[in-house]
């Protein structure tokens, strides 16, 4: 057991990865602190401010400032004498580590590589992300629950970002940081990182694997049967689902009424690409299933998806 | 039974001193206010301080409350601060050339009195602030405070948490070490990928995009993360993105006080209704300022624009009316024409 976990350790311990552990501890508590919130505002109701209720900032804002100052410069001073920043070998461009990590932070990002090409999972999704959140205070059309926690009024809303932000965020970064070792292959906690693994994985097209109906022809063509279904499936999954739902409640649902087609066009959206990802990643772990759509223009264009 | 004749008591010999110094003019021209403690110098204690005047002078309650802030917005400022400062610092002993970075870095480590701690604290510090800003826009999401009115702030946050990881990114590489410039490999490989731009990005081969001249090639200077690059981070990291975090912090912290301060349950469940109604109410107010203030340079009378002119509008506290429900109703009266209150905000 002891020997099991010593590999585990010293990933933990490794000094640019405490930040890691760190946030999770930071996390969790903020999780408590935020949904236990939520329930009692949820239970009790929450107290309207008045006017009457303001204080002064000096001393009573400025005060907890000046503590929570203290107490930040007092924690990174004491981080900072007992753990030195890592310095490892002078920078060569002729020796590749093995696994090759971005910064920490981007790990969720370098995780969804394993799912998808470069252009979606570097350049497409983070873009989505970025103007995602932009946007939500314009999709997000329900007036409740401004200035105090609830799950109640908005759960919606409140379920959606924490899973985006807790699982497909914080815990593939986890996941990128302690589980993928050498050759970004995924290691248990006791596993230990051998750099010479070699994993015999055979990846296949969704259509391939449900159907038996092959991605390219022999000549190396693409199949058209394929790209046809791919484009039903991929097309259904990202614009005929909202197209449906738009129809079937636009007249029945109050919110999708005040939101009109074009806002609701844009949350479904990327709400689809958004669940998209766990459910690429889903088919992947589970049954091998590398795109599920293969097509593209001539032999140098490819949008695999 | 005589009257005595009345001595006053000798003041302490400390008080005459005191005194001395405190109605010196010197003394006078630093502070401008008394220090006893009653409303008025606590108002004046943040009104003219260059400083603390990023606040208002009075909070509503729950803005003190630290379960309902966690006080991570703040907390990330304060990291910025530090590792401005540290940043400078390291500054003093750093080169970013092929030859010196990694020689200065070994340097900072053993020879340079506190060169270890500053170090560290800057680097432990960019960790840190990633996590704050993170749990600032989770705390931000979560108590729906980017709603009416602060929808372009959260905008505005948005992007400075880009910054934020973009400042982290490239800091990254500076050390020059093999952690470094792998991090960076592996981070900007990913502009290879980019659509229209990237050389293995769709569409590359069509518009003769080469390793030598796509995007990637402009960010790196180079084919590989190399001196160019080196250069162009350290740029990158110590003017170009603080210079626009800084800039973006100052519409944030702005926006956050012209939309009505921190967020709290104002007004009941349809705070976000009379919110967006407040706003209105905000933006016309606004324009009958400038009106009036353009007639007046005009040289003429300021016009009784409507009978029932408002009298908040002359009075820059009602410039700020969203943090209470009981302003709204007296900004109702705003000229032009402007619709009745909601009935949840009539009392």
């Amino acid at each position: 057991m002891g020997e099991a976990f010593h590999n585990f350790w010293l990933i933990v311990s490794k000094p640019d990865n405490i930040p890691i552990v760190l946030m999770m501890i930071l996390i969790s508590y903020y999780c408590w602190l935020a949904y236990s919130q939520a329930r009692r505002n949820d239970r009790k109701g929450i107290q309207e401010a008045q006017e009457a209720d303001k204080v002064q900032v000096w001393p009573y804002l400025v005060k907890i400032e000046f503590l929570a100052t203290i107490l930040v410069l007092i924690i990174l001073t004491v981080w900072s004498i007992t753990i030195n920043a890592p310095l490892e070998e002078p920078a060569n461009p002729t020796l590749t580590p093995n696994p090759s990590k971005a910064p920490w932070y981007f790990l969720g990002l370098q995780e969804m590589l394993v799912y998808f090409d470069p252009w979606i999972a570097g350049v497409m999704l983070p873009t989505f992300i970025l103007v995602g959140l932009i946007l939500i205070p314009y999709i997000d059309i329900n007036p409740k629950g401004n200035g105090y926690y609830t799950f109640k009024e908005r759960p919606f809303a409140i379920s959606v970002f924490s899973i985006g932000f807790l699982i497909l965020w914080v815990a593939l970064i986890v996941l990128g940081t302690f589980m993928r070792g050498p050759g970004w292959y995924f290691f248990w906690p006791w596993e230990f990182w051998d750099t010479h693994r070699i994993v015999a994985l055979t990846n296949v097209d969704f259509f391939d694997w449900i159907f038996g109906i092959p991605s390219k022809n022999i000549d190396g063509s693409f199949n058209l049967l394929q790209v046809g279904l791919g484009a039903l499936l991929v097309g259904g999954f990202l614009v005929g689902v909202p197209m449906w739902i738009w129809k079937k409640y636009k007249t029945v649902s109050p919110i999708l009424k005040e939101m009109g087609v074009w806002k609701f066009a844009g949350a479904a959206g990327l709400f689809m690409m958004m669940a998209g990802l766990p459910i690429k990643m889903f088919l992947r772990l589970a049954f091998n299933i590398k795109y599920v759509w293969v097509f593209g223009i001539g032999h140098d264009l490819f949008f695999n998806i | 039974m005589a009257k005595l004749p009345f001595v006053p008591p000798k003041p302490p010999p400390l008080d005459k001193l005191k005194k001395d110094i405190t109605q010196h003019e010197a003394w006078k021209s630093i502070f401008r206010h008394g220090y006893q403690d009653n409303q008025r110098n606590r108002a004046l204690q943040i009104v003219d301080n260059v400083f603390l005047h990023l606040h208002p002078v009075r909070v509503t309650r729950h803005a003190t409350n630290y379960a309902y802030t966690w006080g991570m917005g703040g907390i990330t400022f304060l990291l910025f601060i530090v590792l401005t400062i540290t940043g400078i610092i390291l500054m003093f002993y750093y080169r970013p050339t092929e030859a010196f970075a990694f020689g200065d870095m070994k340097a900072l480590m053993n020879d340079v009195s506190f060169g270890p701690l500053i170090r560290n604290m800057h680097r432990w510090g960019a960790h840190a602030m990633v996590i704050t800003v993170m749990l600032h826009m989770f705390r931000v999401f979560l108590t729906g405070s980017y709603k009416p009115p602060r929808q372009f702030n959260w905008g505005v946050g948005v992007i400075l948490l880009l910054l934020t990881f973009l400042l982290s990114f490239t800091g990254y590489l500076l050390p020059w070490d093999q952690l470094a410039i792998w991090a960076v490999t592996v981070g900007t490989n990913m502009a290879r990928a980019v659509p229209l731009q990237g050389s293995e990005g769709p569409f590359s081969n069509y518009l003769g995009l080469r390793p030598d001249n796509d995007i990637r090639f402009i960010l790196l200077g180079g084919t590989m993360v190399g001196e160019p690059t080196l250069l162009r981070f350290y740029v990158g990291h110590c003017i170009f993105l603080p210079f626009i975090a800084a800039t973006l912090m100052a519409v944030h912290f702005w926006r956050v006080r012209k939309d009505g301060g921190i967020s709290g349950p104002v007004m009941d469940t349809k705070a976000s209704a009379g919110a967006k109604y407040i706003a209105e109410q905000m933006a016309q107010k606004r324009l009958a300022q400038i009106k009036g203030v353009s007639t007046n340079g005009n040289g003429k009378a300021a016009p009784a624009k409507a009978p029932a002119a408002p009298k908040p509008a002359a009075a820059p506290v009602a410039a700020k009316p969203a943090a209470t429900g009981g302003a709204a109703p007296a900004a109702g009266a705003a000229p032009g024409g402007a619709k009745a209150p909601p009935p949840w905000l009539k009392k």
